[in-house]
């Protein structure tokens, strides 16, 4: 059954299963373990990155793509959402046409990119998506009767989702089942349906054949395969899943602008997730997702209390001031890049073969 | 082959032939001039332009020149850029008497030990990078990209480390600041220096890659590196000196573009590096020419779009890939096998 559901691609490492089935507990519970308005945005927060970096896991992961157009997919997603309430009110009607435009745009968008740019190398590929993503963030951001500029848009989600909505009167288990508990749910299930969802594409003679365009090109090619075409609808399939995890993302936060969904911050936040996490592993996206998010959220107050302690010595002040958290998640995605490639689950894996 | 090129540096007849790109600039300039309604106005843009390709093309022509030889594309190039930029504000700063002062010989003075200290420093920075981020990665194009962004990541918390994360101002010295007029024209002076500098760049890059033994060995292992290889040159090495050269011209295009945007933050360069792509794109990956060439049209395309249709200005850049890549698919000037 277990095996089904994850498409025959278990952990394969007894700690990684642990650690996955701590994360998986811990964001399903979410609400009523950790309460507070600040942790339930970390738990949300998670979830919308597991499906956004999956998604670009299946890029570069499993094709051996990398686009940094991939905020930009994210980015219309989430607009689409937005700009659809904001013209239709808060209805489920719009919530679903703001999903489904997004998605035809991205699917449009993706396929007119691969089809134009992925006959070329790596490298032209990562700065043609490089250029095009920051066209669109101009143009999101210069579009300001649609999008609200740099502004960005803040509106009303349907009323089932909104904290005035209750579900029962008496709070349970110390937390009020209302509307903002819905939402969380609703952004939790979307995330497991979607993260399962890829990981039986990858596991599918697809993603076989995705593998083995990554390995190795040429052979692919001449066992038979036509590669642009398998390249193009990895591409336009890694776009459509992030377009839905930017859905997600709005309708959690009830705004969007160019800060919280385009930026090129985002861009590097999904690059040391998955390399860190593991790239061609999905369940790196898991484990790289909650780390990150996490530090992003927590370390701060870690590293405040060590710059405090360090105040007396200037440099390491600086090193460790919490601002600075970057730097260290910097240097852990080049360490990770040159000793362990397939990241945090590959390491794990390869130890767990090692005791057998 | 290259075989002309190794019997009698004179004769290079498939670079030379190719004039057609060169025309670009002044043709792009000559269809701007009725646009713009008055003389003075094209000419205060046109310097503009100018001005903004010739910085361009400073912090670019390391990248073209790195890419070329050995297939590696920088992305923490931008890291170098906000070195010298940053660099130059110490500089500046540590010597602001010099820099507010009267006198025209003390404000050149301050200029060019900015100029010297960023690039020195960025090529040291340079030496250091590429032994660290981009040696272990050679002929890896997947791990470059990500590794070189690592490194973009880390150079620019290491500048907020040292600098602070706020935007610095970098004002001109005195005798910088002001417009010259040329009749009804006014120019601004630092526009016109770094005209003259990046004139000069060019002509010393041109000159070491066209005259002398160092450049014949690079402009052959950007046109066919095994065989170089093969003759017993030491590629490695050379890369080597390329790479720590390219990143002190980004050091230097660095002190340019700060002082042209009188200021400094910690993303300048990365912001930069988008718009650096894009200019050895159009001027074809490798060549120095054409990344000349590109730097120029990217800069007056800016500056008459931003004058004549503001809102297309923001994509101006785009709009001249996709014109230059549909005419030429590898860029202006397409080097070696690419």
């Amino acid at each position: 059954m277990l095996k089904r559901v994850l498409s025959g691609d278990l952990p394969r490492s007894r700690v990684l299963a642990t650690v996955l089935i701590v994360i998986v507990v811990a964001l399903a519970l979410a609400p009523f373990a950790f309460p507070g308005a600040k942790a339930l945005n970390v738990a949300a927060k998670i979830c919308v990155f597991i499906v956004l970096v999956a998604s670009f896991d299946l890029l570069l992961g499993y094709t051996g793509i990398i686009s940094f157009a991939h905020t930009m997919f994210f980015g219309i997603g989430a607009y689409g959402v937005a700009i659809a309430i904001t013209r239709m009110g808060p209805t489920w009607a719009a919530v679903a046409a703001g999903v489904a435009v997004a998605l035809l745009l991205s699917f449009a968008l993706s396929l007119v990119i691969g089809l134009f740019s992925l006959r070329v190398k790596a490298l032209f590929y990562a700065m043609i998506t490089l250029a095009v993503a920051s066209a669109f963030q101009t143009l999101a951001s210069q579009l300001s009767d649609l999008t609200g500029g740099e502004d960005g848009l803040s509106f009303k989600v349907p009323e089932v989702l909104t904290p005035g909505f209750s579900l029962v009167e008496r709070p349970f288990l110390g937390v009020s089942l209302n509307g903002k508990l819905l939402s969380y749910y609703l952004v939790f299930a979307a995330t497991v349906v979607l993260f399962l969802v890829m990981l039986r594409i990858v596991n599918s003679p697809f993603g076989r054949v995705l593998q083995a365009i990554r390995e190795n090109e040429f052979r692919a090619e001449a066992l038979g395969y036509r590669t642009v075409a398998y390249r193009t609808a990895s591409n336009v399939l890694s776009a459509s899943f992030a377009t839905l995890s930017g859905a997600l993302l709005a309708i959690w936060l009830r705004y969007n602008g160019p800060d919280t969904s385009l930026s090129f911050e985002i861009m590097i936040d999904i690059l040391l997730i998955v390399v860190i996490g593991g790239m061609g592993t999905m369940y790196g996206a898991v484990v790289g997702s909650a780390m990150f998010i996490v530090a992003q959220n927590y370390l701060q107050d870690l590293m405040k209390l060590a710059s405090n302690a360090a105040s007396g010595v200037p440099v390491l002040r600086d090193l460790l001031h919490p601002d600075r958290w970057l730097l260290w998640l910097g240097v852990l995605f080049i360490l990770s890049v040159y000793r362990f490639p397939f990241g945090i689950v590959g390491k794990l894996r390869v130890r767990a073969l090692a005791k057998r | 082959m290259s075989s002309s090129a190794t019997t009698s540096p004179d004769a290079l007849p498939e670079i030379r032939a190719d004039r057609i790109p060169l025309l670009l600039v002044p043709a792009l300039a000559l269809l701007a001039m009725p646009l713009t309604g008055s003389f003075s106005t094209w000419v205060t843009l046109t310097f503009a332009g100018l001005a903004m390709g010739m910085i361009i093309f400073i912090m670019a022509s390391g990248l073209t020149l790195v890419f070329g030889l050995m297939d590696v594309l920088n992305f923490g190039h931008g890291v170098f850029i906000t070195l010298g930029a940053f660099l130059a504000v110490s500089v500046l700063g540590s010597l602001a008497g010099w820099t507010v002062s009267e006198r025209m010989l003390l404000n050149v003075l301050v200029v060019l030990a900015a100029m010297v200290v960023a690039m020195v420093v960025a090529g040291a920075v340079g030496l250091g990078y590429e032994r660290v981020i981009i040696r272990p990665v050679y002929g890896q194009p997947l791990k470059q990209i990500l590794i070189t962004m690592g490194g973009m990541i880390v150079g620019e918390e290491l500048i907020k480390v040292i600098w602070g994360p706020q935007a610095i101002p970098l004002p001109l010295p005195t005798a910088f600041r002001g417009s010259v007029l040329f009749g009804e024209a006014a120019v601004e002076r630092y526009r016109l220096i770094a005209v003259v500098i990046g004139l000069a760049i060019f002509a010393a890059l041109f000159w070491v890659l066209s005259r002398t033994k160092v450049g014949l060995l690079i402009r052959a292992g950007v046109h066919d590196r095994e065989m170089v290889e093969s003759l017993g040159y030491r590629i490695r090495r050379l890369f080597v000196g390329v790479f720590v050269a390219g990143s002190a011209l980004a050091g230097l295009g660095g002190v340019m573009w700060g002082l042209y945007q009188q200021g400094v933050t910690p993303q300048m360069g990365s912001q930069v590096n988008v718009l650096l792509f894009i200019v050895i794109i159009v001027g074809g990956m490798g060549s120095v020419g054409g990344c000349f060439i590109g730097a120029l049209l990217v800069g007056l395309v800016a500056n008459y779009t931003g004058f004549l249709v503001p809102k297309v200005a923001l994509f101006s850049n785009i709009l001249l890939l996709v014109v230059v890549l549909l005419w030429r698919p590898a860029g202006l000037y397409s080097v070696g096998k690419r």
